[in-house]
């Protein structure tokens, strides 16, 4: 397909790489190729680099110390490190909290410690996807090692209160440590480890305009935890490996524009989400909001299409260059459907046929406005082929 | 990103007989709007053939490339044709389907029997003794073993792409293998018997009087056995098999293929003469 007709509104899968990121990174992939550990001035070019993607982090996130910042090559693995670290450097404690609708990389991890002795509590949603955070007061005991909770969820956007979550478990057990998966969250909303009170948080370079592979994990001073991946001396020991130079850069030269761009997001991008949703939840009869219409991140909209399928949405959209996501079960090839909307309940009608488009400061009007006007003729002539004639026919006249 | 062939693409870019027919002599359902996909099949059936015939589909792009193909298939076909079409059939017309998306295939069949089944007033209210394995998708032991019989399928994720069959949570994947293990086990027990050296012989005279020489007589011939030796059967063709010009056709395609269906592949007949 040529890029000239594309419309991406799947940017909370991945993002294109900032044309400033990928300038800064290639000359770490060309001329500035040394290993930061060297001792010659040649290796001081690349470790000074390192030094400053480091600062930038810090400074995206509101950390007190660059000591506190951490690269790894993805999100999953400062996932892993962060609670997998935690857990080792806790051993008696085998209690854990997470909620239902945490991003697979977590769910499965969690999955695993279970089957390897620890109790893992799963905090519900109501239908609104808010957190139901009396349940989580109640859960937290003095043999919680760890609460594990997402910041923004990757399908609707909604946005968990950390500072509040923060402040429920510190009060019922001070040594329980918080993790925040932050991936969803960064770039879209001010991060600020300091006023929320974390003690670990991760990120992932490729949803914030940086490549794929490279992520960032911060780890308040003073929290114990052991490594992952055991070798050299890098990260201070944390993580093994040569650092990846060029991508490191590029994650710090990421985080940095984020921060720029958070007004524009907060302002512009959120603006053209809302156009988008509001026109389509009015011009498309069948067309349902899955989540709250506050406390969202500003780029995320997630529309179930009543009785009819995702998939089928989707590559009929693709047709027409656009690209977005599906909660449905059949574009995974895991059978079942969005394990998030069916935590905060959302009827089966629309769940198979949710759609979720995310957006990105590189997002246009006027590729809103085609979506806009191609979204209502793409589901028209997908409502023929719905079994559920009378069921639409019904909600026809109810909305439209 | 789905590898799906030009085929899928144009039946669900351009889905064929779309929409549904007032007076169809035969609806056929499967799937439900709870499991993600479901279908209606349309027939209008006159002197035994489909003549018409129309879709209603909710489900993913191979799941309305199997059901718009499917309608393509059986207009204008005699109703025992129709009957044959398995849901094999209907993926390779579409150039074959991605593996965790033949369950789309098995559903546009399933349909189309429970049409037939209808027309033809047969029983279709589902059986106590059909029994439900997988309750997330609704999926019976019939069922899968229907997929399993018409696909050759070996392994449990093969059923799961076939039929959905404990691709949810998975607490039916026990019962499926158990169901694959009986399936296969009572297989190969009917294949290969185990036996003693005296049993065998037994068996072997037992086949030869009740199968083969009955067989044989009503032609004017008949067959004595002589000896065995391991695998090797030694037999006298007797009356006009003896002078038949075609006796080694029928010691091969007849006597050795009955034994070696019965009883074990490596049998070999040899023909005496006394």
């Amino acid at each position: 397909m040529k890029e000239k007709c594309l419309i991406y509104l799947d940017n909370n899968a991945t993002t294109r790489v900032d044309g400033q990121v990928l300038d800064a990174m290639l000359p770490f992939l060309g001329e500035n190729y040394a290993n930061p550990s060297s001792i010659y001035s040649f290796g001081g070019v690349a470790q000074k680099a390192v030094a400053k993607a480091r600062e930038q982090i810090r400074d995206f996130i509101n950390a007190k110390s660059d000591k506190e910042i951490f690269f790894t090559a993805s999100g999953s693995e400062s996932a892993n490190t962060a609670i997998r670290g935690v857990l080792e450097s806790n051993k008696p404690k085998k209690h854990i909290i997470t909620t239902k609708v945490e991003h697979p990389c977590v769910l499965n991890l969690y999955k695993t410690l279970e089957k390897q002795g620890y109790k893992v509590d799963y905090i519900g949603v109501d239908s609104n996807g808010d957190l139901n955070l009396d349940t989580l007061a109640e859960t937290v005991n003095a043999n919680t090692a760890l609460v594990s909770c997402m910041w923004a969820n990757n399908e609707t956007g909604i946005i968990f209160p950390i500072e509040k979550i923060s402040q429920i478990i510190k009060s019922k057990n001070q040594d329980t440590k918080l993790f925040v998966d932050a991936v969803q969250a960064a770039g879209k909303i001010p991060i600020d480890v300091q006023a929320a009170n974390i003690d670990l948080l991760s990120i992932s370079g490729h949803k914030f305009h940086a490549p794929k592979g490279v992520g960032a994990l911060y780890v308040k001073s003073g929290t114990l935890f052991s490594p992952l991946i055991i070798g050299g001396h890098q990260e201070r020991g944390k993580r093994a490996g040569t650092e990846n130079v060029p991508y490191i850069v590029a994650i710090g030269e990421a985080a940095r524009l984020a921060k720029e761009g958070l007004e524009y997001e907060a302002t512009e991008v959120k603006r053209l989400r809302d156009k988008l949703e509001s026109t389509i939840l009015k011009t498309v009869f069948n067309a349902r909001l899955n989540s709250g219409f506050n406390n969202r991140v500003p780029n995320t909209t997630n529309i179930g299409f009543e009785y009819i399928e995702g998939e089928l949405i989707l590559l009929h959209l693709s047709d027409f260059g656009i690209c977005a996501s599906s909660g449905s079960a059949c574009t995974s090839g895991s059978l079942e459907p969005s394990h998030v909307l069916r935590a905060m309940g959302v009827p089966f009608t629309a769940l198979h046929g949710s759609i979720r488009f995310s957006l990105s400061r590189f997002t246009t009007e006027k590729e809103v406005d085609s979506v806009i006007s191609i979204m209502p003729r793409v589901i028209e002539k997908l409502v023929k082929l719905s079994p559920f004639q009378n069921e639409l026919e019904e909600l026809r006249r109810l909305r439209g | 990103m789905w590898d799906y062939t030009k085929e899928v693409m144009e039946h669900y870019r351009n889905p064929k007989n779309v929409g549904k027919i007032d007076d169809a002599e035969a609806i056929g359902e499967a799937g439900s709007l709870v499991c993600g996909d479901a279908l209606k099949i349309y027939l209008k059936i006159k002197d035994n053939m489909v003549v018409d015939a129309k879709f209603q589909t909710f489900g993913c792009g191979s799941a309305v490339a199997s059901s718009s193909v499917l309608t393509e298939m059986i207009i204008g076909k005699p109703l025992d044709e129709v009957k044959k079409i398995t849901n094999k059939d209907i993926a390779d017309r579409l150039g074959g389907l991605p593996p965790e998306k033949m369950h789309c295939s098995v559903m546009g069949h399933e349909a189309l029997e429970n049409a037939l089944s209808k027309y033809f007033k047969e029983d279709v209210a589902p059986h106590e003794k059909d029994k439900m394995v997988c309750t997330c998708f609704s999926v019976t032991e019939k069922q899968i073993l229907n997929a399993i019989k018409d696909n050759n399928l070996k392994t449990l994720e093969e059923v799961t792409n076939y039929t959905k069959a404990g691709g949810a949570c998975g607490n039916c994947k026990a019962d499926i293998q158990a169901i694959l293990d009986k399936y296969y086990g009572s297989e190969i027990s009917k294949a290969k018997p185990i036996l003693t050296k005296t049993q065998r012989i037994i068996k072997i005279n037992d086949i030869i009087e009740n199968q083969i020489a009955t067989e044989l007589r009503k032609d004017g011939g008949d067959i004595d056995l002589i000896d065995i030796d391991d695998n090797k059967v030694y037999v006298e063709l007797k009356g006009c098999c003896s002078k038949c010009k075609n006796s080694t056709m029928t010691l091969k395609n007849f006597v050795e293929a009955t034994l070696r269906e019965m009883l074990d592949e490596k049998i070999e007949v040899i023909e005496v003469e006394k």
